[in-house]
């Protein structure tokens, strides 16, 4: 960890695990959802249950919702931001055997579309995407990322990875998960940086077998 | 990552260079980002620093136990212990509070101990700071103090649920007694004594705070322990020199850490936490700090 890591990150208090690291999740889901969301449903885990209303990991979940970076003021408004924006949100704690200490379970919804994301916080505002519509991501988010939903067919893998050579860009992570054999699968891309060469709607129609592309941000 | 702060005094002293300009050629030449640009990375952190303290200061900040300190600081005359700890007390508290009111912070090391650098930087601005560059020499005093978290974050832990206050707050105290002894011109060993003895007060500091919340003994702490950080710049500027060299001591406060029971690591099931008074508090608090509120 360099100097100006140290020294940093700069963020809305009171602490990194659960107020940085809520808002970085919070952020992912939106981007996972890929748009406003409407309507959200928040199941806390572990610490973010039973010490999350004093580290305000409730407002900072929601401020991620907005779309809000861990370092926005607002974040400390947030939940009346949300119902002036007309999101509907509710709170609830389960327990989970096995769960991370500080995760979180977030189903987001509008009309007949839903999407469910378990996103744990490491440490000093550092998450982790756990989960996607129940299959394992385990990103950091801290790389620009692409998650891919496809069914498991052959050459879906082929036709994204001959994209992103031809276009030069350079992969550093790749994982692949299924469900069962010619089921649904998930294809998870990090990009060492970001690059507007990549396109999700291109990506999406390379291949029929594509269902769903996600495209993540990352940090800087 | 700098493992060894000895490795750092010993470039600056075979090169003739400060302590700030040492951590630049090896941060640089490990991380890959050019020496200017990280000089620049740390202004920022500064001006951001700045701007939390002119925040925090401002008042209408609202903690859930602690009520605000700083003004009561700073309306006391006649300080046994002078002015510039009053002032640096008074700051240290009140940026402390504002993170706790979720305030814009600069984590420093952590976000719990975010008070002491600045406490400790703009008092030393403001009382001895004359007509010099300030903002270049306090740029140089972040680095050097973030040298000195850059090896205790790889020797021990900067985190209290692996080592404790001794690691956050106690860290921070650290860092800025380096800062302080680099600012009134201590050579490079010498910001590593200052640092060393400022350790060696806070060996063993658990962290027990009360209804997990980092407000109570944490803002008060970021207040305490910046006094043990200037005391310990001046005996090293006097001369003294710590028996047993930093990076040594770094690494005790590691085995400290480990060695010390799970209760007292930031899970609020020991020390102050568990008091009757810490209890009857968070039964208050229950009532009122629902989530989603």
């Amino acid at each position: 960890m360099p100097v100006w890591e140290i020294i940093g990150p700069v963020m809305v208090g009171p602490s990194s695990s659960h107020t940085a690291g809520a808002a970085h999740i919070g952020r992912i889901v939106r981007m996972c959802w890929g748009g406003d969301v409407r309507r959200a449903e928040l199941y806390m885990r572990g610490s973010f249950a039973s010490t999350g209303a004093g580290h305000g990991t409730d407002k900072a979940l929601i401020a991620g919702l907005l779309g809000m970076r861990p370092d926005d003021p607002d974040i400390r408004r947030a939940l009346t931001l949300a119902r002036e924006a007309g999101m509907e949100f509710s709170f609830y704690t389960e327990e989970v055997a096995g769960a991370h200490p500080n995760s979180v379970r977030v189903v987001v919804s509008e009309g007949e579309r839903s999407m469910e994301v378990v996103g744990y916080s490491i440490g000093g505002g550092a998450v982790i995407l756990h989960k996607l519509d129940g299959f394992q991501v385990d990103i950091s988010c801290a790389l620009p990322a692409v998650i891919i939903m496809n069914r498991d067919v052959s050459g879906v893998v082929s036709a994204v990875t001959s994209y992103l050579s031809a276009h030069n860009v350079n992969i550093a992570t790749m994982k692949l998960h299924r469900d069962t054999r010619g089921g649904l699968a998930t294809m998870v891309i990090e990009l060492d940086s970001a690059d507007e060469r990549v396109d999700i709607s291109t990506i999406k129609n390379l291949h029929p077998g594509i269902v769903r592309v996600i495209g993540i941000e990352g940090e800087n | 990552m700098l493992k060894a702060v000895g490795k750092i005094v010993a470039l600056a002293s075979e090169r003739g260079i400060s302590f700030p300009e040492a951590v630049l050629i090896l941060d640089a030449a490990e991380s890959g980002v050019p020496a200017p640009e990280i000089r620049s990375r740390m202004a920022e952190r500064l001006a951001d620093m700045r701007r939390s303290v002119r925040e925090a200061c401002a008042g209408g900040v609202c903690c859930r136990i602690e009520g605000a300190m700083g003004p009561k600081l700073r309306g006391y005359h006649g300080a046994m212990a002078g002015d510039f700890l009053m002032s640096a007390a008074a700051t240290a508290m009140e940026v402390a509070s504002y993170n706790a009111a979720m305030g814009r912070i600069v984590a420093a090391p952590t976000a719990g101990s975010c008070g002491i650098l600045p406490g400790m930087l703009f008092a030393w601005e403001y009382f001895h700071g004359g007509d010099r560059d300030t903002e270049r020499l306090l740029t140089e005093a972040l680095i050097t103090a973030g040298a000195i978290g850059e090896v205790t974050a790889f020797r021990a832990t900067l985190a209290g649920a692996y080592g404790g206050c001794q690691a956050e707050c106690g860290a921070a105290a650290a860092m800025g007694a380096a800062a302080l002894a680099y600012l009134q011109g201590g050579s490079p060993a010498i910001c590593a004594h200052a640092a060393a003895m400022t350790f060696k007060s806070v060996l063993g500091l658990v962290c027990d705070p009360v209804g997990g919340l980092v407000e109570c003994p944490c803002i008060k702490r970021n207040g305490i322990l910046v006094a043990n950080g200037t005391i310990c710049a001046d005996m090293a500027l006097a001369g003294i020199e710590s028996v047993i060299p930093l990076d040594e001591v770094i690494d005790s406060m590691g085995q400290i850490g480990r060695m010390m029971a799970p209760a007292l690591r930031e899970t609020s099931q020991g020390g102050l936490a568990v008091t009757p008074t810490a209890a009857a508090l968070m039964k208050k608090l229950g009532e009122t700090g629902k989530l989603g509120g």
